[in-house]
């Protein structure tokens, strides 16, 4: 049957029909039972997002609070041991359970809309992944709010986080945690390498895989040797603390700065784990709103490319004052230096973008117009840290700060609210209110820099980092007021941001298939997208397939409707390759998680944690791979028309 | 006081330099950046435009790339020169340059003096008297974490990490107190770990340097000879050192001249009369986490320690 054929009279029905038997065999099993057994990307994807913003929020009180008492000097709103939980609650919050794990969920719900297939490549691990997190994310905040919250930083570095100075359960807590979400950061990282390399719609070869879904994939690729690294490092570390064990421990043998070696190797590629995606949420936003295809798709991918080789390369940096000798630091000061080009290139490109199409001014091209302001501000006090003696001065200070939150908040959040206006009536068939959009963009924006922008000042002023109080002789009140006042504009943003969502969701203005016009394959099936994501799946003939005419793509019939079945292309230049049935919903991952829950939270308190959680973890291993039946063969092959 | 944009020293001096060289650059690059977003977004298109006509901007973005390219070079030449002029700086081969050891501890620092002579070193605390135009060799050690030895008017900062030791060499121009503040979070009372450092003319260095190795004075009466035996026969001892008596603990201040010090507690408090008593009966109110305990002490005995430590000039 010919793809016209399927379009036009009578075969409306026959579709229809497949689209029916299609949405029965793809949806979930009901009931709440059901509900955690789904493996659906969407589903799945839209928990993450869910769980992730929550933690934002939670992360985002705690910096609030932290402004609070910084407001005034000599303040007492916060003592010294639940300010230092706070900022250690805020950053590893922000960078383990809010940004990489909404970066990543995000792409596990638009990868597979975006490369135009069912689902991602491996179901059931992906719910793995989720329930993982959530179980580390509740395990990390139940132990703030029961007073035992980690409070050594973010980075906690040995030996302030070994036993002798930081007795109690607090740090093995944060260990815990990091090795929780990084097992779903390598999951999710898996997920979308595999997904973006052999589900492809045909036609799809490399060079015209949209621009949000190289970053995808590059930074996946970033996941796989950055969170492994610091995976590694949070084992070490609690078995240190646990058994005794003399990884980091300079009294007996160990070594305080091979903790920062490993926790860094991880640490600045984890920021650019954070920027790619944004880079390419940015990528794909501009098309649909300057009515062209972004400016140097090529030179674009390059970037994305050099940006993560070198973002392995500049790990030092962070080490500085530790007094690393000259030569070996001005290796990593050129490698730091270097990454400014392809970002520099990335944002020529924007820009050239801009400048040679027809700006339409929606809420999300002016976040994105904002992250652009931000972001070269923040990249360029990036390229100031670098230099070495400057970086001296101003290291752990608040000029730093100042840096990481303008290209982290500037670089990655700005882009982030770009794409969830852009995104939300895709995911929810709902608009967000252009209005209250508005509000939220500038609210934020005038917010965040009256926020952070002092913090330059500060920090070139003395003021250092993670101090929960300081003398009124200092002179630094008047710039933290003006902080504070300004990270409550922020918050007041963020708080009519939640309105707009929340509000949207019920009396959002109805989304059609393609509100914006946009290029990309996702706007080519419903909003929100059915079980199966497309019917008949697309096939692909350029970089902006939503933009040919419907009876242009061609298409690939010859899929199964009765069972689950998803086309598995070449990984080059995706030519249709073979048939895959993935597995369907079942609730033994999430029981896999609960018993990988007991293995990490057990053995925070005795090595025997790990011995039951292993033989806990038997049971449902089996049962998830317990063998499924042969199928009949249908005897039907997978084509493309 | 504690800032990088007052240099005090030939350090602070070629860093700020270099930092001046970067605020520019960063500042310039910005405006030109931002001018272009500007007129990108606003300038006005002609109605029949086609979509992506302008062959031009490929052109500009090159011209971008390359402006770009120079200015990181640039600005890796500038680093490596000011790092190199940075190393060059110490004049190692002055003999009269002064050694000082620096030992960090949560959550105060240790300072003491080397000498050839044994008899001629000094142990004091939280307060680092230099001479002014000298140059001096700040050997860094921790006793228990990672602390940072940060005088922003000096130098940057260096930290300070148990199993390793790296000096740092820093000069004051001219007299003057330069504040400084551990920059590496260390645990509860980070924020209350500040040092000063006390440039002098060398004259008055000598004069400074002499009354300290002085042991302490006597108690001057008899209140104060009450206040040594209490301090004497209290939890004090364990701790803290007096030179002259008994009292030789080493993991607290070197108290032998206590009262000449212009802080307490590193910088938490002025050295007053009034904030020692406050200090000694209630350390945790005041700096909550830190290592000392409330003193309990019938208030007789209270007025005679404070009256002997008052003496300790």
């Amino acid at each position: 049957m010919s793809t016209t054929d399927v379009l036009r009279g009578p075969g409306e029905d026959a579709l229809a029909a497949e689209r029916r038997e299609l949405t029965a065999t793809w949806s979930g099993r009901g009931g709440f039972v059901g509900w955690m057994a789904s493996v659906d990307h969407k589903s799945i994807a839209k928990r993450y997002i869910v769980t992730a913003l929550a933690f934002f929020a939670l992360g985002g009180a705690g910096a609030l609070t932290m402004r609070l008492q910084l407001a005034r000097p000599d303040n007492g709103l916060l003592g010294p041991d639940l300010y230092n939980q706070m900022f250690t609650m805020h950053g590893t919050t922000m960078m383990f359970l809010f940004a990489v794990p909404i970066m990543e969920a995000i792409g596990l719900y638009f990868v597979p809309l975006m490369v135009g297939t069912r689902n991602v490549a491996y179901p059931r691990l992906n719910a793995l992944g989720y329930w993982t997190y959530l179980i580390g994310g509740l395990f990390l905040w139940g132990s703030f709010f029961a007073g035992s919250g980690p409070d050594t930083g973010w980075f906690s570095y040995a030996p302030l986080s070994e036993t002798l100075f930081s007795p109690g359960k607090r740090v093995d807590i944060w260990a815990q945690t990091v090795t929780f979400t990084e097992i779903a950061a390598l999951i999710a990282a898996v997920e979308i390498i595999v997904t973006v390399f052999k589900l492809r719609a045909p036609g799809m070869t490399l060079n015209r895989i949209p621009l949000f879904v190289w970053s995808m994939l590059v930074t996946a690729f970033m996941v796989l040797f950055a969170m492994s690294t610091v995976a590694t490092a949070s084992v070490m570390l609690a078995l240190d603390r646990l058994v005794d064990t003399h990884f980091f421990r300079p009294a007996t043998g160990g070594d305080a700065l091979l903790w920062q070696h490993l926790f860094w190797f991880f640490g600045h590629p984890e920021v650019y784990i954070i920027f790619l995606p944004a880079t390419g949420m940015v990528s794909t936003v501009l098309p649909a709103f300057t009515r062209r295809p972004v400016f140097g798709y090529t030179i674009l991918v390059f970037a994305l490319l050099i940006t993560g080789f070198l973002s392995f390369a500049l790990w030092v940096h962070h080490m500085l004052a530790t007094g690393i000798p000259h030569h070996g630091s001005s290796f990593y000061t050129t490698a730091s230096v270097m990454i400014a080009l392809p970002s520099g290139i990335q944002v020529f490109c924007w820009i050239a973008t801009i400048w040679t199409g027809r700006p339409v001014f929606r809420t999300p091209l002016l976040f994105v117009l904002g992250f652009l302001v931000l972001f070269v501000l923040g990249g360029l006090t990036g390229v100031m840290v670098a230099a070495i003696p400057f970086d001296l001065q101003v290291h752990d200070t608040y000029f730093v700060v100042a840096h990481f939150h303008y290209v982290l908040i500037g670089g990655a959040v700005f882009p982030l609210f770009a794409a969830i206006y852009y995104w939300y009536p895709k995911v929810t068939g709902r608009m967000l209110s252009e209005r209250l959009g508005r509000w939220n963009f500038w609210l934020l924006f005038a917010g965040f820099n009256l926020t952070f922008f002092p913090m330059h000042i500060l920090g070139l002023m003395g003021m250092p980092r993670r101090v929960y109080t300081y003398r009124e002789a200092l002179e630094w009140g008047d710039l933290n007021l003006l902080a504070t006042a300004g990270a409550l504009v922020l918050a007041l943003g963020v708080a009519l941001f939640v309105l707009n969502v929340v509000m949207s969701l019920g009396s959002g203005e109805r989304a059609a298939d393609n509100p914006w016009d946009a290029d990309t394959l996702e706007w080519s099936t419903a909003s929100p997208p059915p079980p199966y994501n497309f019917h008949p799946l697309p096939g692909v003939d350029g970089r902006s397939p939503a933009w040919s005419r419907p009876e242009e793509l061609p298409r690939v019939t010859g899929l199964a409707t009765g069972s689950r079945e998803m086309l598995v292309t070449t990984a080059l230049d995706a030519r249709p390759d073979s048939c895959n049935e993935p597995p369907g919903p079942t609730i033994w991952p999430f029981v896999t998680a609960l018993a990988v829950g007991v293995t990490f939270i057990g053995s925070v308190f005795t090595p025997w944690g790990f011995v039951v959680g292993m033989l806990l973890l038997l049971p449902p291993l089996v049962a998830w791979g317990w063998p499924r039946g042969k199928r009949e063969e249908t005897g039907t092959s997978p084509e493309a028309a | 006081m504690q800032s990088a944009l007052n240099p005090g020293g030939p350090q602070a001096e070629l860093i700020a330099r270099e930092s001046g060289w970067l605020l520019g650059m960063g500042a310039s690059v910005f405006a030109v950046t931002m001018a272009a977003l500007a007129y990108a977004a606003l300038h006005r298109r002609r109605a029949a435009d086609p979509q992506s006509a302008n062959p031009s901007i490929a052109r500009w973005v090159a011209a971008a790339l390359a402006l770009t390219i120079a200015v990181l070079l640039t600005n890796v030449v500038v680093d490596m020169r000011t790092g190199r002029a940075l190393a060059d700086l110490p004049d190692r081969a002055r003999p009269d340059a002064l050694t000082i050891e620096v030992t960090g501890h949560q959550w105060w620092w240790e300072i003491e003096y080397e000498h050839a002579d044994p008899s001629r070193r000094l142990t004091t605390a939280n307060e680092l008297h230099i001479p002014v135009g000298r140059p001096v060799k700040i050997e860094l050690r921790s006793a228990d974490v990672i602390h940072s030895f940060w005088v922003p008017g000096l130098h940057g900062k260096r930290d300070l990490i148990p199993g390793y030791s790296r000096p740092l060499w820093i000069q004051a121009d001219h007299a003057g107190v330069f504040r400084g503040q551990c920059a590496e979070f260390c645990g509860d009372q980070h924020a209350n770990m500040a040092l000063l450092v006390i440039a002098t003319a060398p004259a008055d260095f000598a004069r400074w340097y002499a009354a300290q190795l002085l042991p302490a004075r006597a108690p001057a009466d008899a209140a104060a000879r009450v206040g040594q035996r209490v301090f004497l026969a209290n939890a004090c001892v364990l701790c803290h050192t007096i030179r002259g008596t008994p009292a030789g603990g080493r993991v607290a201040p070197d108290l032998t001249h206590l009262a000449s010090r212009r802080s307490l507690a590193a910088g938490t408090l002025p050295n007053t009369p009034p904030h020692r008593r406050a200090w000694v009966l209630d350390p945790q109110g005041i700096k909550p986490g830190v290592r000392m305990p409330a003193m309990i002490l019938p208030a007789r005995d209270a007025e005679a320690l404070f009256a002997y430590l008052d003496g300790l000039q």
